[in-house]
């Protein structure tokens, strides 16, 4: 495929217009899980079962004043909520949606979006440094905390499986699953490494970091209300809030995506190739996977309180880091075994 | 070094445990209403404002004995009546309850001899006025009445 200005042009319009609509239809599902787990009906004012609200509170965000306080560094203060979504939105460039459906595959693409995702923490203390209010600081020190935290076991755990496929490109790591869903990263028997009993374990790891790198509860210490009165986007209001709330959502189709690739695999059918609609099942099963990993987030959201600052930093350095770097070791020396 | 693991596992099984019973609600029916469009229909016991008890004709039982307004430990129930001529018992003119002073105690319905006072159930009463509290109870039985 020629990478004429059309292809370009049409994979960013493709990009930005499904992270936008994930964003603003994934805080339709949320608030309609957070309403049926709580036994209420959710959204229902706005269109059939509610539909239209997201579109209702994107005008309402977008017609807001742009209240910038004064005294706060301008030129950092307006940076941070871009800097939340755009490396958002970069990430999506390499995520295989399909064999043949992704925009750019690079050699690289782990990497890549560990990069992206670290520069999304930066975003937070960004946000916080520049807002010139006290709570906001705090957050974001919190926020940077936990994301060094979770980084950690997070990369821990995809190095363990990029060891296993012994690719850092996502499409070639997808390419080692295929052919039923026990070839899936997830269960203990793999036949590059014989029999590891902890890569379940290890599965669960990376889900629990991919809930905590994206600040969402039980983690989402950074914009604790009961405390930090809204945490680092304190002093946001209209779009530049609103760039954070589709970056936090954009963030999760990519954790969800990742969880998927790496332990789930990917696009591949759980049942072998069956064959028919060549193009579009295998896209139809990569997005059942990630919505049903994204309907779990909410799930757990809407089950589990908020933790304590130490209860999460002990959890990231006394179980997950520990237990997935023996896991690596494990792994590591299996390959080497068989 | 005691208790890592166990403190691992309880923790894990809590949180399994946890998820399991919100799955649980999740497919089942909302318990709420969906309030402007639906409400509760209100117990028939609940003490709500005053109201009048029409007879088969419509008109109130009341001979205005005036024993709701002497029993009312606010004053502020306030009737009067006639006696028209050729009858043997009074009718009823005006009867104004002032519903900003009530404390719904019941003394007026305890009182009331023959059968003439009841709660209502309404329960979805709201003003910026003081005024629409003073409550024209004969009136409102005329429109029940409709």
């Amino acid at each position: 495929m020629s990478l004429t200005l059309f292809n370009v042009v049409l994979a960013v319009v493709i990009a930005i217009s499904f992270v936008g609509l994930n964003a603003a239809y994934l805080v339709w599902c949320e608030r309609k899980g957070a309403g049926l787990f709580q036994r209420r009906p959710g959204p229902m004012e706005n269109g059939p079962w509610g539909l239209l609200q997201p579109p209702v509170d994107g005008v309402k965000l977008m017609t807001k004043q742009l209240l910038i306080p004064g005294g706060v560094d301008k030129a950092i203060f307006m940076v941070a909520p871009v800097l939340a979504m755009f490396p958002a939105l970069i990430s999506f460039v390499t995520i295989p949606f399909s064999d043949n459906i992704v925009a750019h595959p690079i050699d690289v693409g782990v990497l890549m979006i560990f990069a992206f995702a670290a520069l999304g923490g930066m975003s937070l203390l960004v946000a916080g440094w520049g807002s010139r209010n006290k709570y906001s600081m705090i957050s974001s020190v919190r926020a940077v905390s936990q994301t060094v935290a979770y980084e950690i076991p997070l990369m821990i755990t995809t190095i363990t499986v990029v060891l296993i496929s012994s690719s850092l490109n996502l499409g070639d790591i997808v390419q080692t699953q295929l052919g039923g869903f026990w070839h899936w990263n997830i269960w203990p028997f793999q036949k590059q490494v014989g029999f590891n009993l902890l890569m379940p374990v290890s599965f669960l790891i990376l889900f629990v970091c991919s809930v905590a790198e994206t600040n969402r509860a039980p983690f989402d210490l950074g914009e604790a209300e009961s405390e930090l009165v809204a945490g680092f986007h304190t002093e946001y209001s209209s779009m530049g809030f609103g760039l954070f709330f589709m970056g936090e959502y954009a963030n999760i189709v990519i954790g969800a995506c990742l969880t998927v690739i790496l332990f789930l695999g990917g696009w591949a059918c759980p049942f072998g190739d069956l064959g028919f609609f060549p193009f579009t099942h295998h896209v139809g099963w990569f997005l059942l996977k990630i919505y049903l990993i994204i309907f779990v987030f909410i799930w757990i959201r809407w089950t589990f309180p908020r933790t304590t600052i130490y209860g999460l930093l002990n959890l990231s350095w006394k179980y997950l880091i520990p237990i997935s770097l023996f896991n690596l070791l494990l792994t590591a020396g299996l390959l080497k075994v068989f | 070094m005691s208790g890592y693991f166990t403190e691992l596992f309880t923790g894990a099984k809590s949180l399994l445990d946890g998820m399991w019973v919100t799955l649980k609600e999740f497919p089942r029916r909302p318990v709420t209403l969906n309030y402007p469009h639906e409400s509760v229909k209100m117990y028939p016991r609940f003490r709500g404002h005053i109201e009048l008890i029409g007879n088969e004709e419509g008109k109130s039982n009341c001979i205005v004995c005036s024993m709701c307004q002497r029993a009312c430990p606010s004053g502020c129930i306030s009737l009067a009546g006639v006696k028209p001529e050729g009858e043997k018992k009074k009718v009823l003119t005006k009867y104004i309850l002032d519903f900003t002073t009530c404390s719904l105690c019941g003394s007026c319905v305890e009182s009331c001899n023959f059968n003439a006072l009841k709660f209502s159930n309404e329960y979805n009463l709201a003003s910026t006025r003081k005024e629409d509290f003073v409550m024209d109870l004969l009136k409102r039985l005329e429109e029940q009445n409709k």
